[in-house]
C-alpha cells in the first residue's frame, strides 16, 4: 500500500533522508522509530505529497506521489506532528472543510462528518472554536480530519504527543481499531506504544533505516540468545545449577527479589526454546515456581542499540 | 471549481471571524463617507455661487467630474493602496505560521485551485468595499442626474485596479510566516508605485513614459473617464496574471523543488 523506494531528500546541502526503502502492506501497522531529527517528519511529509523526493519514488495505493498527486492525495489521510486546524474555525466548520476539500460528495458530507465525530469523541464541541479547545480535543479533531474521507492508508506523525495517559489509550485503541480496513503508518518515540500498536517497526537514524522488522524479529536479531526468566523459590545456589545443566542453558543470573523470591535470568542458545524443560527442572526439584516468561529486548533497548552504532548490523 | 469555491468560501468566512474584514471596511467606509461628503457640500457651494452671479453662461457643474471622478481616482485608488496589504498578507502567511498550509498541499487540491481560491475570497471581500463605495454614488442619482455610463467604466475599473493590487498581495504574503511583514512589504511596494505615478507629472520623454505605464494608478484615469481602453484592461488583467504565477512559483519553492 506504501512503496517507499530508494527515497533520498535533500534541502539544500543537508541530507535528511538517504536511500531510504521500505513497504506498508495493506491493512498493516506500521511503526516508525527514530531520535528527533532522524528523518521521519520529513519521510512522511514525502509520502502525504507534501515535499517532492530529490531521488527516489514513492506510491501509496499504486499511485506514483510525483507523477499522480491528486489520486494518491484522495487515499491519504496525514496527521501532521501539530494538528493542521484554523483556530477561528468551529469543529464543524473545519471538518465540512476539510471533508469537501478531500473530495467527499456533498450528499455524504453530513453523515461522515457525524460519524467520524463520533469515532474521534469530539462530538460534545463540535460548536466550539477550535482555538479554545484543549490540546487533547484539538489533536481528536486532527485526528477526525485524517479519518474523515475514509482513506485505505493513514499516515500519523506522533498521534499521542501532547495528550494525557487517559486520552493516549483512547487514541491507541482507536489506531489499533483501524487496522484491516486501513493501512497506517505511524511515527513515534514512544517505544512502548510502538510495541502496543504496532505489528511491525522500521527504525531510522540519521536519514537511514538501521533496522526493519516485528519487535521480536529484531530482538532475535540483536540479541544472539533467547532470554527467559523464571521466578523460584527455592535454595539458590542449587536452583542456579540445576537450571545451568539444563541443556542448550548458557548463562544464568540470578536477581534478587523480596520474599524468598529469586528471579534468574536464563541465557539460552538461539533458536532453543527451553522453558518446557526449565520448567520440569524446577518442578521436578519440588521448588516452587512462580513464573516462566521469555523476555526479548525491550524496543527502548533496541532503539538505543541500533541507533548509538555508526552503521546497521548485518547477521 | 468546487474545491476553488470551497477555498474561497473559508478564506471569506476567515476574514469575518476575525477583525481584519471589519477594520477594513471601517476605515474605507469612513474615508468613503468624509470624502464624498466634503465634495458634495463642496459642489454644492460652488453651484449656489454660480448661479448667485447669474450663471456666466457656463454649463451646470457635473456631478460625474466633479465628485465622482476625484473621489474615485483621485482618493479611494490610494486608500487602496493601504487597506489591500491588510486584506491581503494573511492570504499564505498565515497559512505557514498554524502549520495549515501542510493540510492544503497534501490534500487532492492542485496548487492553482488554493490559488484561485484564496484569490477569489480576497476580491470577494474588495467587492464589499466597492459596493459601499458606490452605494455612495448611487445617492447622487437621488438628488441629481449624473452619467450612468462612466459610473459602470469607473466600476469596472475599480473592480481591475483593486484585483491587480490583490494579486500582488497575494504574492507578497507567500514570502513570510509573519503578517505583519507581509502587509509591510505590500505597504512598502505598493507606495513605491504609487510615487511612480506622482513623479511622471513632473518627467515627460521616455523614462516618464515608462513609469507611467508601470504605476498602477494611472491606468485607472481612462475609466474613471468613463472610457474602457483595451490597453489598460490589457495591463490590469497582466498584472493579476503576473501575480498569480509568482505566487505559484513561490509555493514551488516552498515544497523544496528537488
Amino acid at each position: 500500500m506504501i512503496e517507499v523506494e530508494n527515497l533520498t531528500k535533500r534541502y539544500g546541502p543537508t541530507l535528511a533522508v538517504s536511500d531510504v526503502t521500505f513497504e506498508v502492506q495493506k491493512g498493516e501497522i506500521l511503526g516508525f522509530l527514530g531520535p528527533n531529527g532522524a528523518g521521519k517528519t520529513t519521510t512522511m511529509r514525502v509520502i502525504t505529497g507534501y515535499l517532492p523526493p530529490s531521488e527516489g519514488r514513492v506510491r501509496v495505493a499504486g499511485y506514483d506521489v510525483v507523477e499522480e498527486p491528486l489520486e494518491a492525495k484522495r487515499r491519504t489521510g496525514y496527521l501532521p506532528e501539530s494538528p493542521p486546524v484554523y483556530p477561528d474555525m468551529t469543529v464543524t466548520e473545519y471538518l465540512a472543510f476539510v471533508g469537501r476539500i478531500k473530495g467527499i460528495p456533498r450528499r455524504e458530507l453530513k453523515s461522515r462528518l457525524e460519524e467520524v465525530s463520533e469515532k474521534c469523541a469530539v462530538t460534545d464541541v463540535m460548536n466550539r472554536q477550535i482555538g479554545k479547545l484543549s490540546k487533547g480535543y484539538r489533536q481528536r479533531v486532527g485526528l477526525a480530519q485524517a479519518l474523515i474521507h475514509n482513506p485505505e492508508v493513514l499516515v500519523l506523525d506522533e498521534p499521542t504527543a501532547g495528550l494525557d495517559p487517559k486520552q493516549i489509550i483512547e487514541t491507541r485503541q482507536l489506531i489499533k481499531g483501524l487496522a484491516g480496513r486501513h493501512t497506517v503508518i505511524l511515527s513515534t518515540h514512544i517505544l512502548p506504544e510502538a510495541a502496543k500498536t504496532c505489528q511491525r517497526v522500521v527504525v531510522i537514524n540519521a536519514g537511514k533505516i538501521v533496522a526493519v522488522g516485528t519487535p521480536d524479529e529484531l530482538t532475535r536479531r540483536l540479541q544472539g540468545f533467547e532470554t527467559i526468566l523464571l521466578a523460584v523459590e527455592g535454595p539458590a545456589a542449587d536452583v542456579k545449577d540445576k537450571l545451568q545443566r539444563v541443556e542448550g542453558v548458557n548463562l544464568v543470573e540470578p536477581h534478587d527479589t523480596s520474599d524468598g523470591r529469586v528471579t534468574y535470568e536464563v541465557h539460552a542458545e538461539k533458536g532453543k526454546d527451553v522453558r518446557a524443560e526449565l520448567a520440569r527442572a524446577v518442578v521436578e526439584s519440588q521448588w516452587k515456581l512462580y513464573e516462566l516468561r521469555t523476555s526479548g529486548l525491550s524496543l527502548e533497548d533496541i532503539f538505543l542499540k541500533l541507533t548509538t552504532k555508526d552503521l546497521s548490523e548485518e547477521n | 471549481m468546487r474545491n476553488v469555491l470551497a477555498v474561497a468560501g473559508k478564506e471569506l468566512r476567515a476574514y469575518f471571524h476575525s477583525p481584519i474584514a471589519y477594520l477594513v471596511m471601517t476605515v474605507y467606509a469612513l474615508i468613503c463617507g468624509y470624502v464624498f461628503y466634503s465634495s458634495t457640500a463642496f459642489f454644492m457651494a460652488r453651484t449656489f455661487q454660480m448661479e448667485a452671479m447669474g450663471g456666466m453662461g457656463a454649463p451646470p457643474l457635473s456631478l460625474n467630474e466633479n465628485i465622482i471622478r476625484p473621489i474615485l481616482a483621485g482618493v479611494m485608488t490610494v486608500v487602496l493602496l493601504f487597506l489591500i496589504p491588510l486584506i491581503t498578507m494573511r492570504l499564505f502567511a498565515e497559512e505557514k505560521r498554524s502549520g495549515t498550509i501542510e493540510l492544503l498541499l497534501t490534500s487532492p487540491l492542485t496548487d492553482m485551485e488554493i490559488i484561485l481560491g484564496k484569490f477569489l475570497g480576497a476580491l470577494a471581500l474588495f467587492a464589499v468595499l466597492e459596493v459601499i463605495t458606490f452605494i455612495y454614488f448611487a445617492v447622487l442619482f437621488i438628488y441629481g442626474n449624473p452619467n450612468a455610463k462612466p459610473l459602470l467604466a469607473g466600476a469596472l475599473g475599480f473592480l481591475l485596479y483593486g484585483a491587480a493590487l490583490l494579486a500582488l498581495g497575494m504574492w507578497f504574503s507567500t514570502f513570510t510566516k509573519n503578517q505583519i511583514i507581509a502587509g509591510a512589504v505590500g505597504l512598502a511596494v505598493f507606495l513605491l508605485l504609487f510615487l511612480l505615478d506622482w513623479v511622471t507629472a513632473y518627467s515627460s520623454g521616455p523614462v516618464g513614459r515608462v513609469m507611467a505605464y508601470l504605476a498602477l494608478t494611472t491606468h485607472f484615469d481612462n475609466f474613471s473617464k468613463g472610457v474602457i481602453n483595451l490597453g489598460d484592461l490589457v495591463y490590469y488583467l497582466s498584472v493579476v496574471t503576473f501575480g498569480i504565477f509568482m505566487t505559484a512559483r513561490s509555493l514551488e519553492a516552498l515544497k523544496g523543488r528537488p
